[in-house]
């Protein structure tokens, strides 16, 4: 366990020589380096964290790519790569000492092919576009983030973003079947073939959720899904959170797996209907949305039984959606939560934690008991169907003391979420938001085996560092400051494990 | 969003609206994916969220260079971001507000100072306009291909002249408009017939020329100011002697902009009451004809014009985006028999944009061809939009008609009597 890990390594970049060198192979207008370009550059969707990179590049073709990491590992020089900039951990929030790789450029959808049911897109390419070009083909890529309008597929990999439609469809690593990319030598890595295995470890499960910290990607071929024949979601709006809690169980135990089944509390409605229109009961306390789809048959006989397990565990109202439009207006809505909340407060941290479905109305409870001791509010959007929890927790970044009330907070949920027998995330990734709390969900031991993962692929460290895997050191840290925690009464973490 | 004002504007009135603004952003970044200069471009600066870092980081007291104004010129304002952003940033608000500091403190060269005067000053006045065209049509064959892409084609003829009062007891007011009755002068008359046939009289009035939308987009805010002013003058008695339903649009950045007159002059003791009544009471010409629907559809049905053209519809920006009227015109042209062919992102700018397309010739040709690509993929016989800007800029670059979707309605009607 002494082995050194990224973070401590000390970067001495030669800005002047980084800047001359990178100028040689890309074109003016593709590096940035005056603080006034590049300070929009200086977070991603995870606005609590910022830094300003020491450069940013726009390759435009993955040739770009190559020389720039070529030279950025020559020069021992850190390498961030970026998508959309839309993650919410800050898995591209840039670093002080490196050159931030913005991938925008690359999106061109290299090919889909309807008969193997794929497509090749490069790693700029937006979720949704995927699906777009798939569409005269009856086909779509299934997993679909909230952010699927401008999120990218590089970034999906990256992270191994989910989605709303998860449960029923998988995350990213079950719907890529290659990638390629770059390892920070410049050489070309493929991660998986056009099969569904390949011989040797499966390093492409590997590649999904890597957090930019084993190679940068430039290449993914992704499997499309064949629109289903028919789809309506059913909308079921409850008086209390716990009956809503306890209802989505219910469904996963009648044998139900929904195409999706997702939560929203009362302040999460409030927010997102003056947007949306949806049409949402503004009354309810939460309200689950529970998707069915298939075949017509399939459909009518699927939204039957949820809507029976759904009266029987109390809901107040239900509604299923009566064609495509309202569908989709259902859908919006629950899309548009996160933005949304930005109508309530200035800021806001969106968590991603994942806990047994049974716990789902306990956490709740606990959330609003947090909400009052940090005294901010929190608006709560679940994919309940996986467990996997969005607490929206709303401050003000100009008010002092407000971010670090709500980082605290946040940080008691997700230590609540491993309580519970979950995990700190589901997927979102662990960025720079969360890597504290890795040294809550494993070992050193653990840890350690993570860090020689990463040497094995990056030995100088200089991809993504410090993001995903803690330093030994940061997590010894992290431990000897939680005993501290534990002797606060009010930490729900002291009650017994269940 | 985090946000510290500097001193020179955080207790101004402007100072506190962008910053009510800039902390409504919570950087979700949503907007790029529909911002077209993001989509051609790919940098953070040219989409609409790194457009209001720059615009926080120039008033909170940053030092600002060309590099900012670059980002900020290439922005369209075609507000496609407002219509993708959940958290309701009043874009081109803020934009604005960081456009009017961004002149004061980023001095632009001789020759693009020559430019934008030129464009503020000939534009808006017929008298200089109309001869100018005339004189760039004959000189056409001459220009190098480039600057003969910028000069309008010949309007087809006006039929029938403009709008003439005719009696009836319903009475709407059009806009003249500063470049239209030179380049697109059957769109009124069009509209006035088709008014005609619904039993609406509609009239122009004298003094109400250009709207200000395009001295105020070339930052010559007092100017601007000075046509809306003079646009509410010449309307004033009009709206005063009880006779007039509304204002009727044909251009619908003109009528983008006449809808804002209420925000732009609230400020204008004089004139802040005749705005917000004026802004209210105006209706884009599709507003009015949906409001006729019945009667309109009993006048198609009699006309029994079989099969029209297949059309293409482009909405300009000022329409789905600023007016947020979507759907309503392509409802008119399907019940006036004309079929519509697919559009793909629809939602996107043609690059005209107001003088854009002569400020920023090249990516607004980038986008002019990307519009016109999504506009010809269905095989229509013709293109129609709802501004005379689009009109134009998509007609230099095809040689499929590009029409007022007024005089395709104002065809079908006519081919019954």
């Amino acid at each position: 366990m002494s082995m050194p890990t990224t973070a401590e390594r000390p970067f001495t970049v030669d800005r002047s020589l980084l800047i001359r060198r990178l100028r040689e192979v890309l074109p003016a207008q593709a590096l940035l380096f005056e603080e006034e370009d590049l300070r929009p550059y200086d977070c991603d969707g995870l606005t609590a964290f910022r830094q300003l990179p020491l450069l940013v590049a726009l390759p435009e073709d993955e040739v770009q790519v190559q020389a720039i990491l070529r030279i950025c590992h020559e020069l021992r020089a850190p390498v961030v790569a970026r998508g959309a900039a839309t993650g919410l951990s800050g898995g591209a929030t840039p670093h002080p000492d490196g050159v931030l790789v913005a991938l925008a450029k690359l999106k061109k959808i290299i090919r889909v092919d309807p008969v193997s049911r794929t497509a090749v897109v490069q790693p700029g390419v937006r979720n949704l576009a995927v699906s777009e070009a798939a569409a005269p083909y009856g086909l779509y890529y299934a997993p679909d983030p909230s952010s699927q309008i401008a999120c990218t597929i590089g970034g999906n990999v990256a992270e191994n973003s989910g989605g709303v439609h998860c449960l029923k469809y998988g995350l990213t690593v079950h719907n890529v079947l290659r990638v390629r990319g770059l390892s920070i030598e410049g050489e070309i890595v493929e991660f998986g073939n056009a099969a569904l295995d390949a011989p040797g470890y499966d390093l492409l499960a590997l590649i999904n959720g890597s957090e930019g910290l084993l190679a940068l990607i430039t290449e993914v071929t992704v499997k499309l899904t064949p629109k289903p024949e028919l789809a309506q979601v059913v909308v079921a709006s409850f008086a209390d959170v716990r009956r809503a809690g306890d209802a989505v169980a219910s469904i996963i135990a009648a044998g139900i797996i929904p195409a999706g089944l997702e939560m929203m509390d009362r302040r999460a409605i409030l927010a997102v209907e003056p947007y949306a229109n949806a049409g949402y009961d503004m009354d309810a306390e939460a309200l689950l949305l529970c998707e069915s789809d298939g075949t017509p048959e399939e459909v009518a006989e699927e939204i039957g039984r949820m809507t029976t397990v759904l009266e029987k565990s109390g809901a107040a109202g239900i509604r299923v959606s009566q064609n495509e439009a309202e569908r989709l207006r259902f859908w919006a809505g629950r899309k548009a939560a996160f933005p949304a909340v930005g109508r309530l407060t200035p800021d806001y941290l969106c968590m991603d934690g994942t806990i047994p479905r049974k716990h789902l109305a306990d956490m709740l409870e606990a959330i609003a008991t947090l909400s009052g001791k940090y005294a901010l509010r929190c608006a709560n959007v679940f994919h309940a169907g996986d467990g996997n929890l969005h607490p929206l927790i709303m401050y003000d970044a100009n008010q002092p003391g407000e971010l670090e009330r709500a980082t605290a907070f946040g940080a008691e949920i997700l230590e609540l979420s491993i309580h519970f027998g979950g995990t700190i995330t589901g997927e979102h990734g662990v960025g720079i938001e969360k890597i504290d709390l890795m040294a809550e969900q494993f070992t050193l031991a653990e840890i350690g085996a993570f860090h020689r993962l990463k040497a094995a692929f990056d030995e100088h460290g200089l991809l993504n560092p410090g993001k995903g895997v803690p330093t030994l050191a940061r997590c010894r840290e992290y431990t000897l400051a939680r005993v501290g925690g534990e002797q606060n009464p009010t930490n729900p973490m002291n009650a017994p494990r269940r | 969003m985090q946000t510290h004002l500097a001193d020179f504007i955080k207790d101004t009135p402007a100072g506190r609206e962008a910053d009510a603004i800039l902390r409504s952003c919570v950087h979700c970044g949503f907007c790029n994916a529909t911002c077209p200069t993001f989509q051609l471009l790919g940098d953070e600066l040219d989409g609409p969220r790194g457009r209001i870092y720059l615009i926080k980081e120039m008033l909170e007291g940053q030092p600002v260079t060309a590099r900012t104004q670059l980002h900020l010129d290439r922005c369209l304002t075609c507000r496609a971001c407002e219509s993708t952003c959940p958290s309701g940033v009043n874009y081109h608000r803020l934009y604005e507000i960081g456009r009017a500091v961004m002149e004061q403190r980023v001095p632009r060269s001789l020759a693009a100072r020559a430019t934008r005067l030129l464009l503020r000053e000939a534009l808006p006045r017929r008298w200089m306009f109309k001869p100018a065209v005339r004189l760039g049509q004959l000189l056409r064959p001459l220009l190098p291909g480039v600057l003969a892409d910028k000069v309008p084609r010949p309007a087809g003829a006006r039929i029938g002249g403009g709008p003439q009062p005719a009696a009836h007891p319903r009475r709407m007011v059009a806009l003249a408009g500063c470049v239209q009755p030179t380049l697109a002068p059957n769109t009124n008359a069009a509209t006035a017939r088709v008014l005609d046939r619904l039993g609406i009289e509609l009239v122009e009035v004298a003094g109400a020329a250009c709207c200000g939308a395009l001295r105020y987009h070339l930052d010559a805010r007092e100017q601007a100011l000075d046509d809306m002013r003079r646009v509410i003058d010449a309307w004033w008695p009009e709206l005063e002697s009880g006779r007039v339903e509304g204002f009727v649009m044909t251009a619908s950045g003109c009528g983008g902009h006449v809808r804002e007159y209420a925000a732009l002059l609230k400020h204008d003791p004089a004139y802040a009451d005749k705005a917000a009544r004026i802004a209210a009471m105006t209706r884009d010409a599709s507003e009015v004809l949906a409001a006729e629907q019945p009667r309109l559809l009993e006048l198609l049905r009699a006309a029994r014009a079989g099969v029209g053209e297949r059309v293409a519809f482009h909405s300009p920006c000022t329409l789905q985006h600023a007016q947020k009227i979507r759907g309503v015109v392509e409802a008119l042209l399907t019940a006036a028999g004309y079929p519509l062919s697919p559009v793909a992102d629809a939602h996107l700018c043609c690059g005209s944009a107001g003088t854009y397309s002569l400020t920023q010739p090249v990516l607004a040709r980038q986008l002019r061809d990307h519009k016109l690509a999504a506009l010809h993929a269905g095989s229509p016989d013709l293109l129609a939009t709802a501004n005379v800007g689009c009109q134009m800029h998509l007609q230099s670059g095809s040689t499929l008609p590009v029409r007022h979707w007024i005089e395709l309605i104002d065809e079908r009607l006519r081919a019954a009597s």
